[in-house]
């Protein structure tokens, strides 16, 4: 990994006159440059409107003027704190379920596969090719308090008559880990892939049992894996607005479905900007703190 | 009822899909205009009034100089016409091409009135036709005020709408959101009120007090669509929503509040599987969801009018501005209200018809009694009596103050 990040200097080229050599030396920012102009087109310029607009003041008939108004930021925090929060609870909370249920699955994969490892891979992700909202629809029919599930406890006198799942925090939580599954198993069964066997052999030589060996060994050769898998599932989660629509109840509004109703229902459009840069805001310093403390140093540390 | 809709779809998972806040394609439709409002906004966000342009023009001068066209384009929901079982067909859309020459573009394209209004005020604003003749647009959202106040609707020509004038409802005639039906006129219509599962709640349910009632906590379901939520608070403290003041805004705010633990979720349109699934004992609901479940099967779920006051709401048939084809969505709209078309669309359909002379054509000619003496889509003149009409908002700031006092509850 750490050779790929580094571009080999170009061979000296004294031999080259002027006019080639510069044309050498621009090639890889020419190469660039599609991906530099994307870039300033689809996130620079949005990113900047929307903070643009997030000071303006106005209303959807005589327009919004920029005024500087930047206490809507303030405004934006004070009055959905609860929801922000709560954002980044379930979000941090479905992301580390998910890690939970994935390790084990892309480890057996990676590990006890054998050949049939792509089978196994289509397996994870054969659900994912019906329709997001229909699997999050399924999971309400599933989960609905005469249904499959609680349907047969309250039969059984398991449970008493009241008790549901749907309309709760957990439920929310629960469809937010499902749908992140295979986004969290991809990355770990490459990462976990990726061991040499023989340094897990070696660990065992040197009397390390099986739980050590995977704890001092195995477990941090995939942190790549954890990592990338983390940011994935974690970013994702903190702004998803299906599933407390479907599974949620009262209490469980997050933060995502607040910018759409302040976008969409309220015509806001101040408000949801504003409350959509807060978002990113604490997402790039969170996940900033997040790679300092567990990741980029140690990640090249474990696979140089 | 006979005709249904395809036996492969189930029309509650259709509309749960296609028509609630909460559905994919409305997401991707958002998305959609989401980006169109961050390129716009790269220049600063201009406000929709400065488009208007109807006030002040001789209209009857500018409807006598309209051409008759064979072209109509019409925006419309799904699932809100009469349809043959392949569902490549609209057989009263048949008859009117048969009868008029007048050939029509049906587009099913309306998921959620807030991303319709999203995509057509963009080309509004900019001076650009829809590219649609007619367009739908419920006058309980503030779209419909919106499309009024931007001058972005033509008036109607109402001398070209004899069946309105002759067969319309009187219930629909001369409407506060639209006095003198200037600049739309009525399509099909609903009651939001009570929905109810009389085995799961144990007793009959006859009052809105019913929906604060501690022993069904967990299992009441309210709509998630601030309008209707504020109005029952309203209904609730025996406030006709249409003319309370601010001061029952904030009481019903507080009623709510107190309902609030007790409530199960502030619901999409998927409140109605919840229902049926008996998640929810008792609900906010719309009749036509109702009356289509007990068609389905679910024979025990009821709906009633609160003696407090039910919820009348409309979609009404508009003509966006630069229409091309302008003749013709008149010509549709005074076809929509003959008995006997009324009659086939309202069989399929079966929400509140607009036409009450189309009662004895669904019953005697298309021999469907279940639609005919259906209170849901004929009500009785006492149903009519607790009928009461959504607040219509002055301006934005008051559909802004409105949406910061009943927000705070949906979004706990």
């Amino acid at each position: 990994m750490a050779e790929s990040g580094v571009i080999e200097p170009a061979p000296p080229a004294s031999h080259l006159t002027t006019g080639r050599r510069l044309q050498r030396a621009s090639t890889p920012y020419l190469l660039s440059l599609p991906s530099w102009v994307y870039l300033i087109v689809f996130f620079v310029v949005p990113l900047l409107s929307v903070l643009a607009l997030a000071v303006a003041t106005g209303n959807p008939e005589i327009g919004y003027s920029y005024t500087g108004h930047v206490s809507q930021f303030w405004t934006a925090v004070d009055t959905y704190h609860v929801q922000l929060v709560r954002s980044f609870w379930y979000g941090i909370a479905s992301t580390v379920i998910a890690l939970a249920i994935a390790y084990p699955v892309a480890y057996w994969i990676a590990f006890y596969g054998g050949r049939h490892k792509s089978t196994y891979l289509f397996l994870v992700l054969l659900p994912f090719f019906v329709s997001f909202i229909i699997r999050t629809l399924a999971w309400e029919f599933i989960l609905s308090d005469q249904g499959l599930v609680l349907g047969h406890l309250k039969d059984w006198g398991l449970l008493s008559q009241n008790f549901h799942v749907l309309s709760t925090s957990w439920a929310v939580i629960w469809g937010l880990t499902y749908n992140s599954l295979p986004f969290y198993v991809l990355p770990l069964y490459v990462a976990i892939e990726r061991i040499d066997r023989r340094v897990v052999r070696a660990a065992n030589d040197l009397y390390a049992d099986t739980p050590r060996a995977f704890m001092r060994v195995i477990f941090p050769l995939s942190a790549p894996g954890v990592f990338a898998g983390f940011l994935l599932v974690f970013v994702t989660n903190v702004g998803d607005y299906v599933n407390q629509q479907v599974l949620g109840g009262t209490g469980t509004y997050m933060i995502g479905s607040v910018i759409q109703d302040s976008f969409f229902t309220n015509q806001d459009y101040p408000m949801a900007s504003a409350l959509s840069a807060v978002l990113m805001l604490i997402l790039v310093v969170a996940i900033f703190l997040y790679a300092r403390t567990f990741g980029a140093d140690s990640i090249q540390e474990y696979s140089a | 009822m006979r005709d249904q809709r395809p036996a492969s779809v189930d029309p509650a998972l259709w509309r749960g899909l296609t028509q609630s806040r909460t559905t994919r394609r409305s997401i991707l439709q958002r998305a959609a205009a989401l980006a169109a409002l961050g390129v716009a906004s790269g220049c600063g966000v201009s406000g929709s009034s400065a488009g208007s342009s109807s006030s002040g023009r001789d209209w009857s001068a500018w409807w006598a100089k309209q051409p008759k066209t064979d072209q109509l384009v019409w925006a419309n929901w799904p699932y809100y016409i009469d349809t043959n079982k392949s569902g490549s067909k609209h057989p009263s859309i048949d008859r009117f091409t048969a009868k008029t020459g007048i050939h029509v573009t049906y587009d099913e394209v309306i998921q959620d009135y807030a991303g319709f209004y999203g995509k057509i005020s963009l080309e509004l604003k900019a001076g650009q036709g829809t590219g649609y003749d007619m367009i739908m647009m419920g006058p309980n959202y503030y779209e419909f005020t919106e499309l009024i106040r931007n001058g972005w609707v033509i008036p109607l020509d109402h001398s070209r709408l004899p069946n309105f004038a002759k067969y319309a409802s009187p219930s629909l005639k001369n409407p506060v959101y639209d006095r003198g039906n200037k600049y739309g006129i009525v399509w099909q219509s609903g009651f939001t009120g009570i929905g109810y599962n009389p085995k799961l709640t144990g007793r009959e349910l006859t009052s809105i007090s019913d929906l604060w009632d501690p022993k069904f906590s967990g299992h009441i379901g309210m709509f998630n669509d601030p309008v209707d939520v504020g109005c029952f608070g309203l209904l609730k403290n025996g406030v006709n929503p249409a003319t309370a003041t601010h001061a029952d805004w904030s009481k019903a705010a507080a009623t709510l509040q107190e309902q609030r633990p007790h409530v199960r979720q502030y619901y999409g349109q998927p409140y109605i599987t919840a229902l049926q699934q008996g998640d929810l004992w008792i609900t906010q609901a719309y009749s036509p969801d109702i009356f289509q479940s007990n068609l389905k099967g679910y024979k025990d779920l009821k709906f009633f009018y609160p003696p407090e006051g039910a919820m009348f709401w409309h979609d009404c048939m508009m003509i966006p501005a630069h229409s091309k084809n302008p003749v013709s969505a008149l010509e549709w709209m005074n076809f929509a209200y003959d008995p006997s078309a009324a009659a086939e669309i309202t069989d399929w359909v079966g929400a509140v018809c607009s036409v009450p002379a189309a009662k004895p054509v669904i019953a005697n000619h298309l021999d469907d009694a279940a639609v005919a003496n259906s209170p849901l889509v004929f009500p009785t003149s006492s149903d009519l009596k607790s009928a009461r009409d959504y607040p219509i908002f002055a301006n934005y700031d008051d559909f802004s103050r409105w949406n910061s006092t009943f927000s705070p509850i949906i979004q706990s």
